[in-house]
C-alpha cells in the first residue's frame, strides 16, 4: 500500500541525513522525498512517499517518532488529504506534434513555461497518479526531460500537523 | 552571580565535572589537546588512559552497565574516532547509556580533507542514540546537557558529541542548565492505566503463564518489582542474556536462560504458554529462533518495553505497553495486591508439572572429567562461581565461552553479567572488567574469555598494570574459534575453515610480561585449586589459561531459522 506520511522535524543540519539514513539502514522503500523549511523556520516539513504492507508502515511511522529531532508524524493516508506534486516536462514540439502538445497541455491543465522552435516546457501540477497520466498520455519518443519534485500533503478540513 | 567566561575546554570539563561522573576513559590526540590540558588542572573526575579507543569505550560502556552512574569516554578526531566505533556500536546495540567526546579539526578546515579528519557525525550516526557537532562554543553546555539528558532518558544509549578544535579555544560566558526540555525529544515513560489492566486480567485468567525478562528489567533498575511480580504471579521465569540477574537464578521459579543456548524448559516453556509476559525483552532472533515457527494460535502476548517501536517489530503483540518497565511493574504489583483475584492454582500446579517434566532432561548436563583428564570449560565456569559465592562481576567475551558463562554461572543480582548480547562483539572481556572494576572497587572481578577473543584486546592487559585493576581473567583455551568450529562441525561438514588457533602465545608470559600474575592450567582436578589461588591475590591480576578439552560444544543449541522447539540437546548426539 501506498502511503504519504507527512513529518515535522528540527531545521537543523544533519536531520534530513538522519531520515534518509534510517530508511537505507532498516531498508524501507522511499518512493519520494520532499523538504522545505515551515513558517517557523526553526521547523522543516518532510513529505515522504513510501509503501508497504500496514507493519512496516507502523515500524517506519515508529522509527522516525524515535529520531531525536523529529517532532511529528502523520500518516495523511489515514484521512482525507490533499496531494500535489509539480512536474516540469520538456517535450519536443515541432512538425506535427507541436499542435498536439499544446492541446494535451490543456487537457491537463498544464501551463507552458518556455518555448522554442523545437519544444515546449510545460509545468504541470497535481496528484502523482495525474503526472503519472500526462506522461502515459504523450508519445515517450516526444519526451526530451523530466523533473517532478515528489508529493506534498496537506490533511484536509481540520486536519493539522502543528505543535 | 555573573556567568564566568571559560573556553570550550573548560566548558567541557566543567560539564563532565557537574554530572557527577567519577571517571573519563579516553586517549589525547591533536584535537582534543586543550581538554587534555584542563582534564590536567582539575580533580574532580579521573582519567583513565586506555591502549586502544575500542577499550575506552568498552569501558566506559562496563561503568554504566555495571552500575548506576554513566560512563564517558575521550577520544581525538579521525582515527581515534573511528577506533571507537566498534565500541559505539556496541553499546547501541545493549542500550547502554553513554557520552562520547571527539575530538574534530578546525571549524575552518573541516570539509578539507584536514589531517586526522573523518566525518564522525555522519560515521556514527547509525549507531549512536544521537549526536552533534557543536560550531559554536555558546552552545556547548546546553549540548553537553543534551548528551547526558538523551543517553540517560527513555530507551538509554550512546550519544556523541563531536568538538571541533578551535571551538575548544573560543570562550563565552557559562552556565550549566540545570533542567532541560525538548519539544522533538519526549519518550513515553508512563504505562498506560488501561493497557495495565488488561494485562494483569490476563495474566490472573492464565492457566499456564510464562514470564520472560531482558535487559531492560536490568538498565531500568527493575529487578525488585519484578521478583516481587513473578513471585505474586507463581509462573514461570526466563531470563535473556541481557536480562541475566533481573530474576534471581536460585529462585525455584527460574527456568534459566532462553533462546538459541537457552534451557530446554524455558524455551518449551515459551513455546507452550498461554500467555507470555514479555518485560523489556525484544523477541530477537537469538531468543526466538524463527518468528513464523514461534506463532501459536490462541496465545495471548503482553509486551512492556520504552520504545514502541520494539512492540510488534519481530511478533504481533496483544497488550502492548510503552513505558518504564519499573514504574509499570510497580503498578502492576498494586493492582495484584488492591483485587482479591489470585492466579488459579489448580492450573499452575498442572503448568509446573509439566515444567518439571521439561527440567528433569536435565539439559546442562555434561560429562565430568577425571582428574588428571581434559578440563570441561563448564566445570571452570562453575568452579569460578564456587570460588566467588555466586557473587562476582562477571564479564565476557563472545563466543563458546560466552554461553557457558551465561549457563553456568548463575546470577542472583542484576547488573553483575556484563557482556555483548547484541552487536557480539569479541574483544570486550578485558576492557568491560576494568571498567566494571572501577565501578566497583571492592567487587570481584571476573573476566570469562577464550585465547580468540581476549587476544582482540589484549594490549588493555598495561591498562590494568598502571591503574591496579586485579581482575581475574579465565581463559578457556581450546585453541579454536570455538563457536565458528561448532557451527562448521554442526552445519559444515567439519570443514574446518580458519577456525584453529594455531601460534598462540606463552599467555602466562605474556601476563609476566605485563607485570602480572599468569597461571597455566592443564588437569581437571586443578581447576578448584588454581581459582582458589588466583582470588586470594587480591590486589593482584591473574591470568589463569585453562587448557581445555577442544571437542566440548554449547548445548541445547537452535540451529539458525529454526523454532524454539526444534533444539538439539547434548544426548541426542
Amino acid at each position: 500500500m501506498r502511503h504519504i506520511l507527512s513529518v515535522l522535524l528540527e531545521n537543523e543540519a544533519g536531520a534530513l541525513s538522519r531520515v534518509v539514513g534510517l530508511f537505507s539502514a532498516r531498508g524501507y522503500n522511499i518512493d519520494s522525498l520532499s523538504v522545505a523549511t515551515t513558517e517557523d523556520t526553526t521547523m522543516s516539513r518532510m513529505t515522504i512517499v513510501t509503501h508497504g504492507s500496514d507493519d512496516v508502515i507502523e515500524q517506519i511511522t515508529k522509527q522516525l517518532n524515535k529520531l531525536i529531532e523529529v517532532v511529528k508524524v502523520v500518516d495523511l493516508t489515514d484521512g482525507n488529504h490533499i496531494e500535489r506534486e509539480l512536474m516540469l516536462v520538456k517535450v519536443r514540439a515541432a512538425g506535427k506534434d507541436r499542435d498536439e502538445m499544446k492541446r494535451m497541455a490543456d487537457i491537463f491543465r498544464g501551463r507552458i513555461l518556455d518555448v522554442t522552435d523545437k519544444s515546449y516546457t510545460i509545468e504541470l501540477t497535481g496528484d502523482s497518479h495525474k503526472l503519472d497520466a500526462f506522461i502515459a498520455a504523450i508519445e515517450p519518443g516526444v519526451i526530451l526531460e523530466t523533473v517532478r519534485t515528489g508529493a506534498s500533503g496537506i490533511g484536509r478540513g481540520e486536519r493539522i500537523l502543528k505543535i | 552571580m555573573t556567568k564566568p567566561t571559560l573556553t570550550g575546554a573548560e566548558i567541557v570539563v566543567r560539564c563532565i565535572a557537574e554530572e557527577n561522573v567519577d571517571f573519563v576513559f579516553g586517549y589525547p590526540g591533536g584535537a582534543v589537546l586543550n581538554i587534555y590540558d584542563e582534564i590536567f588542572k582539575q580533580d574532580k573526575f579521573k582519567h583513565v588512559l586506555v591502549r586502544h579507543e575500542q577499550a575506552a569505550v568498552h569501558a566506559a560502556d562496563a561503568y554504566s552497565r555495571s552500575s548506576t552512574k554513566i560512563g564517558v569516554a575521550l577520544v581525538t578526531s579521525g582515527p581515534g574516532l573511528t577506533n571507537a566505533v566498534t565500541g559505539i556500536a556496541t553499546a547501541y546495540m545493549d542500550s547502554i547509556p553513554m557520552v562520547i567526546i571527539s575530538g574534530q579539526v578546525p571549524t575552518h578546515a573541516i570539509g578539507q580533507d584536514a589531517f586526522q579528519e573523518c566525518d564522525t557525525v555522519g560515521i556514527t550516526r547509525p549507531c549512536v542514540k544521537h549526536n552533534f557537532l557543536v560550531k559554536d562554543v555558546k552552545d556547548l553546555a546546553l549540548t553537553m546537557k543534551k548528551a547526558f539528558y538523551i543517553a540517560t532518558t527513555g530507551r538509554p544509549g550512546p550519544v556523541l558529541v563531536d568538538i571541533p578544535k578551535d571551538v575548544t579555544q573560543h570562550s563565552c560566558a557559562y552556565e550549566y542548565p540545570k533542567e532541560i526540555s525538548m519539544r522533538s525529544y519526549n519518550p513515553n515513560i508512563k504505562g498506560h492505566s488501561g493497557q495495565i489492566k488488561k494485562a494483569v486480567q490476563l495474566l490472573l485468567d492464565a492457566k499456564r503463564p510464562m514470564i520472560y525478562a531482558g535487559g531492560g528489567v536490568v538498565l531500568n533498575d527493575a529487578a525488585p518489582q519484578l521478583t516481587k511480580l513473578v513471585r505474586m504471579l507463581g509462573a514461570p521465569c526466563t531470563n535473556t542474556l541481557m536480562g541475566l540477574g533481573g530474576f534471581p537464578a536460585s529462585d525455584p521459579q527460574f527456568v534459566g536462560m532462553l533462546g538459541m543456548h537457552g534451557t530446554y524448559e524455558a524455551n518449551m516453556a515459551m513455546q507452550e504458554c498461554d500467555v507470555l509476559f514479555a518485560v523489556g525483552a525484544r523477541f530477537d532472533d537469538r531468543v526466538i529462533g524463527n518468528p513464523n515457527h514461534f506463532y501459536r494460535e490462541g496465545r495471548k502476548i503482553i509486551h512492556i518495553d520504552i520504545d514502541p517501536s520494539s512492540i510488534s517489530k519481530r511478533v504481533k503483540v496483544d497488550v502492548p505497553i510503552v513505558g518504564y518497565v519499573k514504574d509499570v511493574l510497580e503498578e502492576m504489583v498494586a493492582m495484584l495486591e488492591q483485587g482479591d483475584k489470585r492466579p488459579d492454582p489448580v492450573a499452575l500446579k498442572a503448568w509446573w508439572t509439566t515444567v518439571k517434566g521439561w527440567q528433569s532432561k536435565n539439559c546442562l548436563a555434561f560429562k565430568p572429567a577425571k582428574d588428571d583428564g581434559k578440563i570441561k570449560p563448564q566445570a571452570v565456569v562453575q568452579a569460578l562461581w564456587k570460588a566467588t559465592n555466586g557473587d562476582a562481576i562477571i564479564t565476557s567475551d563472545v563466543g563458546q565461552h560466552q554461553m557457558w558463562a551465561a549457563q553456568y554461572y548463575p546470577f542472583d543480582k542484576p547488573r553483575k553479567w556484563i557482556n555483548s548480547g547484541g552487536l557480539g562483539t569479541m574483544g570486550v572481556g578485558i576492557p568491560y572488567a576494568m571498567g566494571a572494576q572501577l565501578a566497583n572497587p571492592d567487587a570481584t572481578v571476573a573476566c570469562i574469555t577464550g585465547e580468540g577473543s581476549v587476544q582482540m584486546c589484549i594490549q588493555e592487559l598495561s591498562t590494568c598494570k598502571q591503574y591496579h585493576i586485579p581482575m581475574k581473567i579465565v581463559n578457556l583455551n581450546n585453541r579454536s574459534l570455538g563457536m565458528v568450529r561448532q557451527w562448521q562441525e554442526f552445519f559444515y561438514g567439519n570443514r574446518y575453515a580458519e577456525s584453529y588457533m594455531d601460534a598462540l602465545p606463552d599467555f602466562v608470559k605474556l601476563a609476566e610480561a605485563y607485570g602480572h600474575v599468569g597461571m597455566k592450567i592443564e588437569k581437571a582436578g586443578d581447576v578448584e585449586g588454581a581459582l582458589r589461588e588466583a582470588i586470594k591475590l587480591k590486589d593482584r591480576l591473574v591470568f589463569m589459561d585453562f587448557i581445555t578439552d577442544e571437542t566440548e560444544n554449547v548445548f541445547p543449541m537452535i540451529p539458525g531459522g529454526k523454532g524454539l522447539s526444534e533444539m538439539i540437546l547434548a544426548e541426542e548426539l
